[in-house]
């Protein structure tokens, strides 16, 4: 090609104008760079744009607010055993099916009174079952919650100690759970739960009585089996900042190290933690239900959820009383449901290289 | 050997691998990446050609589209590659199986992570083996493993055959890898960053072990790295790469001692010697693939850049039998000698090698006065992460 | 390589020693603390029976020497008479523990097949129709929890179809007692196996073989699935334990005469030497299946290192 002198091997024409320098704001225009952002509004922002997560997660506020105001004004309270006259037992409230009325009800709103409807109808013994159901939810969320809490602060606090301080202190504390992670469970606490609730039963203790010996027994026993987990975690978090400690006291320096803690690795320790215990209370939720299935949760007659499908065992065989079984078992799943998938989602949302 | 070779189509000087206007995106969260935009370049039966580019470049990408070994989400949008005389773009799944690891073999960059860890590093020789040559009897295939390893520099082999993949060191497992590629002796070996997750004195030894075996086999190399002194040490020809296209391509000799591209300049000149005070690194962050700019890829980063950069690709040009570069300045210096002269009336079609202006930047230039440019900034924002592990390879 | 081996089984062996007189102990004193015996439900037998009955089952020594005499007993694997039925623990365990253990091992067998399969399948068809069924599945029955999937399913397949019995002792009873243990474990098979499967062909190694010219199946099958695999194995072995024990509910509401449903019965009734025997039983097969999941952990994937 060079051989051809004064031609144009190019496959246009050029002004000769356009080979003088160009100008720093043209330069800077070829240059397209992201907004600079914090890892937290970026998390927010995948969290935003997963719609299963946010859909869940409007769920569970709207369940949230949905128990706390509910019982405030709904006229039906979960222990009251709707009967014609006060205190004379009669089965004509028994068993309404969802939105139906009672005999008694019928004359009343013929005579003109305006009446909040069953919407879940009534249980055996004429209670409301829509209130029932609500503080069913309200004890599972309640126990979910504090429960997670209480694993989320043994375990971090065990695990912290146990991996900042090393060598001896945390051989030993590990050795202990690995031996308390490899007791069976559920047996452990079916035991200790029933031994604490009849323990407890008999405790006048003005705390224990508020809350019930039932649900105590259940904290309890978070307590003292469900931390192993997120002990391990912690202590794997703190395994790495310690690494990272050193290192960077050892670079010339020493700027650079809360700078690196703060923006990088502590959110990601602070997600990991996070994340876990929010995926605890799901967890929590659904051996609560299994507890108080099996009698071992709150007392009577407080509800809850697993209680409620308890009590309703029998009606499997009717269809007309099904209704008893199905809303507070088809209520347990979406609600763990949504938890899990709220967990997913916020652990997706914050360490998206986990997303599949 | 020569099942592909079919001398009908098969012009007199066709070299053995022939790649035209490659072009490969991928699709990630944040938008399309164009990792590769119009590249071109050939390999002699037998030569050694280095592809240098840093991060980002598209080095990798091209060599995996070669294999087609390309993540997922990564296509070929368009382009051609001719190996042996034969178009491998549209072949099928099953017919591209018989071409890698018999016909056309790749080495990776961390050999640590590069073997399966729970079988022996025997299992998976023999497996390369058998997999082509369903025929051959586990002791032969045993003994042709054996004699592999010792050609790549191990004492012991029967005692490597037996042992498993975390026994070894990085530079062992390199020579393994190396083993594994050339045990059923392919015409083509693609070493993709052979030598960068090695220690430096491991390095020469691999990149030594890769010359006398080449002289062995006679195979050619493509050695992909962003490392000039490999490319000094081994290749014949060099093409440098910068944002998904070949900025200038040219003997080992040329590049070094006469570059003619900006980059390529700031590449040799980054490179720290005895003499040096100072660090002399190219000033400017690399390019963001997710939205290319209009004019000449380098020219945020150019000190010598002239509006026509910002303005148009520059199209690629021919300085002699060896050397060719994309860059307006080498064009205006040949304009100011008087060699061309751009100003008149193009020269009809002109060479077919000549990059004409790439369709590909039309489409950047409307996505930027699209209104989807806001979509695609907010999606950067959001996981340029995704974006920057593609750009590794 | 052998002598580290011993050593780390020498190692668990004595942790498995501490767990089971850990859990001994805590039974111990759990069942000392619920207040009452397991004569006084009954009705009250006079003093002097009670005292012969309390002599008998050496109630009677002070509650640290009981706790020893347990504590020697249990190692040499002698539980006592059970209060209640009057027969020894050990014969209870040996007529009810087969009857937990086969629906149990049925039950994880099929969820193992089931979640392997499916997670594998979700795995190589990332994102498309497949995947994104399987996931809700797995994903919704997760949720349930097993006596909520026992009810539906007598509801739907025993109560309406008719298709099974209600009661898991007649023939074809035990399909739905089956199905309904092993759908949680196959639920999180499905996804533990779909994400490590993803994991594991995200490797280089995969992209080596693939480089290869080896063909998708044997890329699959060969190289991913063992490495895939382990999570699922660490996973399962202490799961049968579990599977076992937590039939608890099967076994109550099917009424399936097994070790789970003793177990319930036990506290009930403060039955204390079957409360413990049970416990310690099942704890020593925990612990068993922990150990037998290390080795062929390490078996499976001879990179990992022993502690």
């Amino acid at each position: 090609m060079i051989g051809n002198f004064k031609k144009n091997p190019l496959s246009l024409q050029i002004d000769y104008s356009r080979f003088l320098p160009s100008s720093k704001e043209e330069k800077e225009k070829q240059n397209v760079f992201r907004k600079p952002t914090t890892f937290f509004h970026d998390s927010m922002k995948r969290f935003s744009k997963n719609p299963v997560a946010m859909v869940s997660g409007i769920f569970v506020i709207l369940l949230i607010l949905a128990v706390i105001f509910i019982p405030i004004f709904w006229p039906y309270s979960y222990s009251e055993q709707l009967r014609i006259t006060y205190g004379v037992s009669d089965g004509t409230f028994n068993n309404l099916r969802p939105f139906h009325w009672s005999n008694t009800e019928k004359e009343l709103i013929a005579n003109g009174a305006k009446l909040v409807p069953h919407i879940f109808g009534t249980d055996s013994g004429g209670r409301d079952y829509f209130i029932r159901v609500i503080y069913g939810a309200r004890v599972s969320l309640t126990v979910g919650f504090f429960a997670s809490i209480i694993v989320l602060l043994i375990g971090s606090v065990y695990g912290a100690v146990s991996g900042y301080f090393g060598g001896k202190v945390d051989l030993i504390m590990m050795r202990i759970v690995d031996v308390i992670y490899s007791i069976p469970d559920l047996l452990i606490i079916i035991l200790l739960s029933s031994v604490l609730k009849i323990v407890l039963g008999d405790s006048t203790n003005t705390f224990v009585t508020t809350l019930g010996s039932g649900m105590i027994s259940i904290f309890i026993v978070f307590g003292l089996l469900y931390w192993v987990g997120m002990a391990r975690l912690v202590r794997g978090q703190v395994l790495t900042l310690k690494q990272e400690d050193f290192v960077l006291a050892a670079k010339a320096s020493g700027a650079g190290g809360w700078w690196i803690i703060r923006k990088h690795l502590l959110p990601n320790a602070m997600s990991v933690i996070i994340v876990s215990a929010a995926l605890q209370i799901p967890s929590a939720i659904f051996t609560e239900s299994f507890l108080s299935y099996l009698g071992l949760g709150v007392n009577a007659p407080m509800p809850s959820l697993g209680s409620l499908c308890a009590d309703a065992e029998g009606t499997i065989m009717y269809s007309d009383k099904l209704y008893q079984l199905l809303l507070p078992a088809f209520l347990i799943c979406l609600i763990v449901l949504a938890l899990n998938l709220l967990g997913d989602g916020l652990r997706d949302s914050f360490d998206p290289k986990l997303a599949k | 050997m020569a099942e592909n070779m079919n001398a009908k189509d098969v012009k007199e000087e066709e070299p053995m691998l022939v790649v035209k206007n490659l072009h490969v995106s991928f699709d990630i969260m944040a938008g399309k990446v164009d990792a590769v935009n119009g590249v071109s370049f050939s390999l002699k039966k037998g030569g050694i050609l280095g592809i240098v580019g840093e991060s980002g470049s598209g080095k990798s990408v091209s060599n995996y589209s070669i294999m087609q070994i390309l993540d997922k989400n990564g296509h070929i949008d368009s382009g051609s590659i001719r190996f042996c005389g034969k178009e491998l773009i549209g072949l099928s799944e099953k017919e591209m199986r018989k071409i890698r690891g018999d016909r056309i073999a790749i080495i990776f960059q961390d050999p640590m992570s590069g073997l399966n860890p729970v079988y022996t590093v025997g299992n998976q020789l023999i497996e390369a083996i058998r997999t082509h040559n369903k025929d051959i009897s586990k002791k032969e295939a045993y003994k042709q493993s054996v004699e592999m390893l010792k050609l790549v520099g191990f004492n012991d082999p029967e005692k490597r055959m037996k042992q498993y993949p975390f026994e070894h060191s990085g530079g062992m497992l390199q020579r393994v890898m190396i083993a594994m590629a050339l045990v059923m002796k392919p015409d083509l070996l693609i070493a993709d960053e052979p030598t960068t997750a090695l220690d430096v004195t491991i390095q020469a030894q691999i990149i030594d072990l890769l010359k006398s075996l080449q002289k062995k086999f006679g195979m050619g190399i493509i050695i992909v790295t962003h490392d000039l002194g490999v490319i000094a040490q081994i290749a014949d020809e060099v093409d440098v790469m910068y944002a998904g296209r070949i900025v200038e391509r040219g003997s080992t000799d040329e590049i070094f001692y006469n570059p003619k591209h900006e980059y390529t300049k700031g590449l040799i000149k980054s490179v720290p010697t005895l003499q040096d005070q100072e660090l002399e690194p190219i000033k400017g962050n690399p390019v963001n693939l997710l939205d290319l700019p209009k004019g000449c890829s380098f020219s945020p980063r150019c000190s010598k850049c002239m509006h026509i950069c910002t303005e148009v690709y520059p199209e690629q040009i021919e300085l002699s039998k060896d050397h060719s570069v994309s860059c307006w300045n080498a064009i205006k210096e040949l304009q100011d000698e008087g060699k061309i002269d751009v100003t008149a009336a193009p020269e009809g079609k002109g060479n077919t090698d000549t990059l004409k202006l790439p369709t590909k930047r039309n489409k950047a230039e409307e996505k930027t006065e699209d209104k989807n440019r806001k979509s695609l900034v907010k999606g950067l924002a959001l996981s340029g992460q995704k974006g920057e592990n593609h750009e590794e390879k | 390589m052998n002598g580290k081996f011993v050593k780390y089984i020498l190692k668990r062996i004595l942790m498995a020693v501490v767990t089971i007189f850990c859990v001994i102990t805590i039974t111990f004193w759990a069942m000392q603390a619920i207040p009452g015996g397991p004569f006084l439900s009954e009705k009250s037998p006079s003093p002097e029976v009670l005292a012969q009955l309390n002599k008998l089952y050496g109630l009677d020594l002070p509650v640290g020497q009981q706790y020893l005499n347990y504590l020697k007993n249990s190692l040499i694997w002698n539980f006592g008479y059970s209060i209640k039925d009057a027969r020894p623990v050990n014969e209870i365990i040996q007529t009810t523990f087969p009857v937990s253990a086969e629906i149990g091992i049925i039950a994880l067998l099929v969820s193992i097949v089931v979640g392997v399969f499916l997670g594998s399948l979700a795995a190589t068809h990332q994102n498309k129709l497949g995947d994104r069924l399987i996931m809700v599945l797995s994903t919704a029955s997760v949720a349930m929890p097993s006596f909520v999937i026992a009810f539906l399913l007598l509801l739907v397949f025993a109560i309406n179809l008719k298709w099974f019995p209600t009661l898991g002792t007649k023939p074809g009873g035990l399909v739905l007692p089956i199905v309904t243990l092993s759908l949680y474990p196959a639920a999180y098979i499905t996804r533990l196996t779909r994400s490590s499967t993803l994991d594991v062909l995200n490797q280089d190694y995969i992209r080596t073989a693939r480089a290869k010219g080896l063909s998708n199946s044997k890329v699959l099958f060969k190289h991913a699935l063992r490495n895939s695999l382990t999570p699922v194995l660490t996973y399962v072995g202490p799961e049968f334990a579990y599977i076992i024990t937590g039939s608890l509910v099967v076994e109550q509401i099917f009424s399936i005469p097994g070790i789970g449903r003793k177990f319930v019965e036990s506290i009930t009734n403060r039955d204390y030497p079957l409360i413990m025997g049970t416990t310690v039983f099942l704890t020593y097969i925990m612990v068993f299946m922990l150990l037998l999941t290390d080795i062929l952990y390490k078996v499976l994937n001879p990179k990992v290192e022993l502690d």
